[in-house]
């Protein structure tokens, strides 16, 4: 049987988290010069959706990201690695959006984007941004779409109607049945994602992606929509404090460091 | 949606045993004084089946009432489920705030259950306190693989809502509860479960790898060489009663499963001693460690910047400190 799966695949632009550093004087976060990149647990939902269009060649897979302009880099990454369309939400109005009003955003948009790819049978997200880290945006999308949803995907197979979804649990791993349309947020799995190869990395460089305004969406309430629709507020932020004045423990030789870090846990009725 | 009182709502997630998890006990410490300050009641949400342990643990823990939810479709955690309960208690009740352990189960019901209320939501909170000026909840939260602490507050929207990281709080002392007991009986039907569990797949040899709620944590990273490096670990771990965590060099490597990974693409953590073992302490690593409340590091390079954030830093071998310590460990035992 021929199965033709349309997979959307929510991916955020993200700065690489491992290269950001501290001030040491102000005390504040250097983000200038901090690469970006597509954050890694959308491209696992990518791969997740890869790896369907493997085993069902009549898969189409399609890329959201919702940013500004420069997110299109990350889409053309995401079409020379496996996409075959994109598409970049992007205005003022959903600036400063919190992640209900971000979902609210996307929601609309999937309807949107809908009318020109047909119904989408799976919403594939990442588990959470890892600048953000509030694995919010996925459920809610769910909600916003009336859709069942598997968080913490590892990969997942289509069996008829429904999507076999093998997800990480604290005691090892489940397969969960869920009925399509869903949505499913993906965590790292054993192997690697696949990289984009030459021919399709020219290919996504010349590709069109075409941007979606707040005018595209008649049906939106921009009165949910950016920094005055989102219920919560960033009161303030900082940088957490070191941790200073650690023991340092260098005796001569192992054994009598090893001692002294025993005694010392004791001491302080660590152990 | 209206509130219709100033109580302060946790959410005791349960085991299919109808224990309560860890978390949402540890919650009812914070939750006390937050509902004193807003003058209103502590109140524990337990949904599952046969709950009766949760219940009681509730009641000795802090709670001053305690809502049941007690079904056989709660057996089991679903989004589906759990999400009709909540919100069905919530639209009859009408919280103020509400907390939810943020364990896989809690993050993924936590947006759900906002969503369908139209609030909002703070993701993984470490710290939580009533702002003086606005009486609204500040809920504060790392981000950017903890390189930055945020400050969260729902002004206008409610129930505020937030999910707070396991290990943060204390389990307050047990003590004779007095919690009135309301049970509300929320049938779900098999229709509106739309997932259901086909197989669960235990971990080979390593039944149980509880991170999260563990203690003691034994951690190695790129220093420990290979399993047999971490076979000693094991040894160690054995006699501290603690959990063997991992890096995500050693994790790649394949030293050790997944599902012992500590950091950014793994878990959590927030032990009262983490032992870092052959760990070089990258920023992702940190991130799922630094709420530990003591930090011991090993490591044979003393500019590790693991021992920026140690308590204790022993700069040395592990290979030949780890012994000596298991060998102490073993002596004060006897």
């Amino acid at each position: 049987m021929v199965i033709h799966m349309n997979i959307l695949v929510c991916v955020k632009q993200v700065p690489d988290t491992a290269e950001i550093k501290i001030d040491p004087v102000k005390n504040t976060l250097i983000r200038d010069g901090v690469p970006s990149i597509v954050n890694p647990f959308d491209a696992y939902a990518l791969e997740a959706a890869a790896r369907i269009k493997d085993a069902n060649p009549d898969t189409k897979i399609v890329v959201v990201s919702m940013g500004l302009p420069q997110a299109m880099a990350a889409l053309k990454e995401c079409l020379a690695i496996a996409a075959d369309q994109a598409y970049l939400i992007s205005d003022r109005p959903f600036g400063g959006s919190d992640t209900l009003a971000t979902s609210y955003i996307i929601s609309q948009a999937v309807r949107k984007i809908e009318t020109v790819e047909g119904k989408f049978d799976a919403i594939f997200c990442g588990k959470q941004a890892i600048d953000g880290d509030t694995a919010q945006v996925g459920p809610e999308i769910a909600e916003h779409l009336g859709y069942p949803q598997v968080t913490y995907g590892l990969v997942a197979e289509v069996a008829g109607d429904t999507l076999s979804v093998q997800k990480e649990t604290e005691e090892g791993s489940e397969v969960i049945g869920v009925k399509m349309p869903c949505v499913v947020t993906f965590t790292k799995p054993a192997w690697d994602p696949r990289y984009p190869n030459i021919k399709r990395k020219l290919a996504a460089n010349r590709a069109e992606i075409p941007v979606i305004t707040a005018a595209d969406l008649p049906d939106i309430d921009l009165s949910r929509a950016g920094l005055s629709g989102s219920p919560t507020k960033v009161k303030k932020t900082f940088v957490p404090s070191r941790k200073i004045g650690g023991v340092k423990i260098q005796e001569e030789g192992a054994e009598a460091s090893a001692q002294k870090l025993y005694s010392l846990l004791r001491e302080a009725g660590i152990v | 949606m209206q509130t219709k009182t100033k109580d302060f709502w946790v959410f005791i997630e349960t085991n299919e045993d109808g224990s309560a998890k860890n978390v949402g006990l540890e919650l009812l410490t914070p939750g006390k004084k937050l509902a004193e300050k807003q003058g209103g009641k502590l109140v524990a949400v337990v949904i599952g089946n046969g709950v009766d342990k949760a219940v009681e643990a509730a009641n000795a823990h802090g709670a001053e009432e305690i809502i049941i939810v007690d079904r056989p479709e709660y057996r089991r955690y679903s989004t589906d489920a759990y999400t009709i309960a909540l919100c069905t208690l919530v639209e009859k009740y009408g919280p103020t705030s509400m907390m939810i352990g943020a364990t896989s189960n809690g993050r993924d019901l936590g947006p759900r259950v906002s969503c369908r209320l139209n609030t909002g939501l703070t993701a993984d909170c470490t710290a939580l306190d009533i702002d003086e000026e606005s009486g609204n909840v500040a809920w504060t939260r790392p981000a950017f693989g903890g390189n930055l602490m945020a400050t969260i507050m729902c002004p206008d929207h409610r129930p505020q809502m937030g999910t707070v990281r396991p290990g943060v709080f204390k389990k307050s002392d047990p003590t004779t509860g007095v919690a009135k007991l309301i049970r509300e009986d929320i049938p779900v039907s098999q229709e509106q479960i739309r997932t259901q569990v086909l197989e669960v797949i235990r971990e080979v040899g390593q039944e149980n790898v509880d991170l999260e709620g563990a203690e003691i944590i034994v951690s190695g990273g790129r220093g420990v060489g290979g399993p047999e490096g971490f076979a000693l670990l094991q040894m160690l771990a054995e006699e501290l009663g603690a959990t063997v965590g991992a890096s995500r060099a050693a994790v790649d490597s394949g030293w050790i499963t997944h599902a012992h990974q500590v950091g950014q693409t793994g878990k959590t953590v927030g032990p009262k001693l983490y032992i870092a073992c052959g760990i070089s302490g990258a920023v992702q690593h940190v991130a799922g460690m630094s709420g530990s409340d003591v930090v011991v590091a090993i490591n044979k390079d003393p500019d590790a910047p693991i021992f920026q954030i140690a308590d204790y830093g022993v700069v040395g071998d592990l290979f030949e400190v780890l012994p000596v310590l298991i060998n102490e460990v073993k002596k004060a035992k006897k």
